[in-house]
């Protein structure tokens, strides 16, 4: 008797093993291939998940901050002398570029352009938390639609293009980084601009670089040092926005195209603060 | 209902812990996977039903957020709750040998899944680059993580939740 009851408990949980893995399958398909959408059930998630979140965030936040009080005293006498040499450095630096600065909008007005990096209305936003797992570089930030947040927006760190916004809710947004390995990135070169492809990949991360391809260069212009920025025909991604410097290029074997790697200046290891451009490509073309 | 809502309530506080904490506790950009232990110690306490379910949810949970496609992970963590259901009935759940030695084995499972359905499919090739750089030190980290972790969880479903067999029961106890 008791056997029974444990065979029918058996082919139970097998069957809803069955019924689920469809169930799944089906989920796959009708997001994949038909494109149903899933935001009602991300932004009920989201309202269950994101407070959480920013709290603890904030909490590992100010955490890190008291570590920092008892940091040794030598060492801020020390790295405070570092940083007057830096200053000074960096003065001399500036006063170089207040010269180049002239003579670019000297430039600019003769080539007229109109627009430029700094000029996008951009958003303040802090990293709450990060992809579960390792294979991926995905990451959600503390802002949403409320704050002019949309699908597609370009994401920047200091320094260089850090990725594209990929979901959004009410007051949080998933963004993926250049780094991640199922990213691609239409970009040009500065000198020549010449067209290429900028690729994550997860078998470079660890060296903080990225890979390229498809870059069309004849007359070997392109060397390492070249600055790559994002391109003019990019359908997503705003239009000269730095990505990095090139480190390596290797000619391919059809003897047409070349590969190589990149190497960008944003520390994604570290990344807690990031700007995201709240206008997307599309609505500068459509403005045009 | 009550170990329900409990277990729906550590599902989520797990998934909370492994995107925000956990990710910081990273060595080398490498993060151990906290929903891989809960699927496998839910289904070694409490039998290939709840570890099913369990899977399922903290999949769904994920893909919610990070997937590309919803149900991926979800079918992934449901698998691995799954078999590691089938070790309720053979092994003694208050041995800590076994949950490590399930955790490496879904573990394992989990990423070789990832490997072959997103990466393999899309010409990434080197799989023993990706399984030294990437596989092992996770199965590695998550079966170290087992021994405190799965003790959180045993409390948990001996003192929250309602046991699902009253007393020992194993195929090996002579009825």
């Amino acid at each position: 008797m008791k056997k029974k009851i444990q065979f029918r408990i058996n082919i139970k949980s097998k069957h809803l093993l069955i019924i689920m893995t469809l169930f799944c399958l089906v989920c796959i398909i009708g997001t994949f291939a038909a494109g149903i959408g899933t935001d009602r059930l991300q932004n009920a998630a989201g309202m269950l998940v994101v407070p959480f979140q920013n709290s603890i965030e904030s909490i590992s936040g100010s955490l890190d901050r008291s570590v920092e009080i008892f940091k040794d005293k030598r060492e801020l006498i020390r790295e405070n002398e570092d940083l007057k040499l830096q200053i000074e450095s960096l003065i001399s630096e500036n006063n170089k570029l207040i010269q180049d600065q002239s003579e670019l909008e000297d430039l600019q007005e003769l080539y007229s352009l109109d627009r430029e990096y700094g000029d996008f209305p951009k958003v303040a936003a802090r990293i709450i938390s990060k992809d579960p797992g390792n294979w991926y570089d995905i990451f959600m930030i503390n802002k949403g639609s409320n704050d002019g947040i949309r699908v597609d927006n370009n994401v920047i760190a200091g320094k260089g293009l850090v990725g594209i916004v990929t979901n959004v809710g009410p007051d949080w947004a998933t963004v993926r980084s250049i780094i991640d390995d199922s990213s691609h990135v239409s970009a040009m070169t500065v000198s020549t601009q010449d067209n290429l492809v900028v690729e994550g990949d997860l078998e470079l991360i660890d060296e903080g670089k990225l890979r390229f391809e498809q870059l069309y260069d004849q007359e070997n212009k392109v060397t390492a040092g070249e600055r790559i920025v994002t391109s003019n025909i990019s359908e997503k991604f705003v239009e000269g926005l730095f990505v990095g410097y090139v480190s390596q290029v290797v000619q391919d074997t059809n003897n047409l195209t070349k590969t190589g790697t990149i190497v960008t200046p944003v520390d994604f290891r570290h990344l807690r603060n990031v700007f995201v451009i709240t206008v997307n490509k599309q609505d500068i073309l459509d403005e045009k | 209902m009550k170990s329900k809502i409990i277990l729906f309530i550590t599902i989520l506080l797990s998934f909370l812990l492994q995107s925000t904490v956990v990710k910081k506790m990273a060595i080398g950009s490498i993060s151990p996977n906290l929903l891989v232990i809960l699927c496998i110690s839910m289904g070694l306490m409490r039998g290939r039903k709840s570890g099913l379910w369990v899977g399922f949810f903290s999949g769904m949970l994920v893909d919610l957020f990070y997937g590309s496609f919803l149900g991926f992970y979800a079918l992934i963590y449901m698998y691995v709750g799954f078999f590691s259901g089938y070790a309720y009935r053979i092994c003694y759940d208050d041995e800590i040998k076994v949950p490590v030695m399930l955790s490496v084995g879904g573990d394992l499972m989990y990423n070789m899944a990832v490997y072959a359905l997103q990466f393999l499919l899309r010409g990434r090739l080197s799989l023993g680059r990706y399984l030294i750089r990437i596989i092992l030190p996770e199965v590695f980290y998550t079966a170290v993580l087992t021994f405190i972790v799965y003790r959180i969880y045993y409390f948990i479903n001996y003192h929250f939740m309602e046991p699902v067999r009253p007393e020992r029961e194993s195929i090996w106890v002579l009825k």
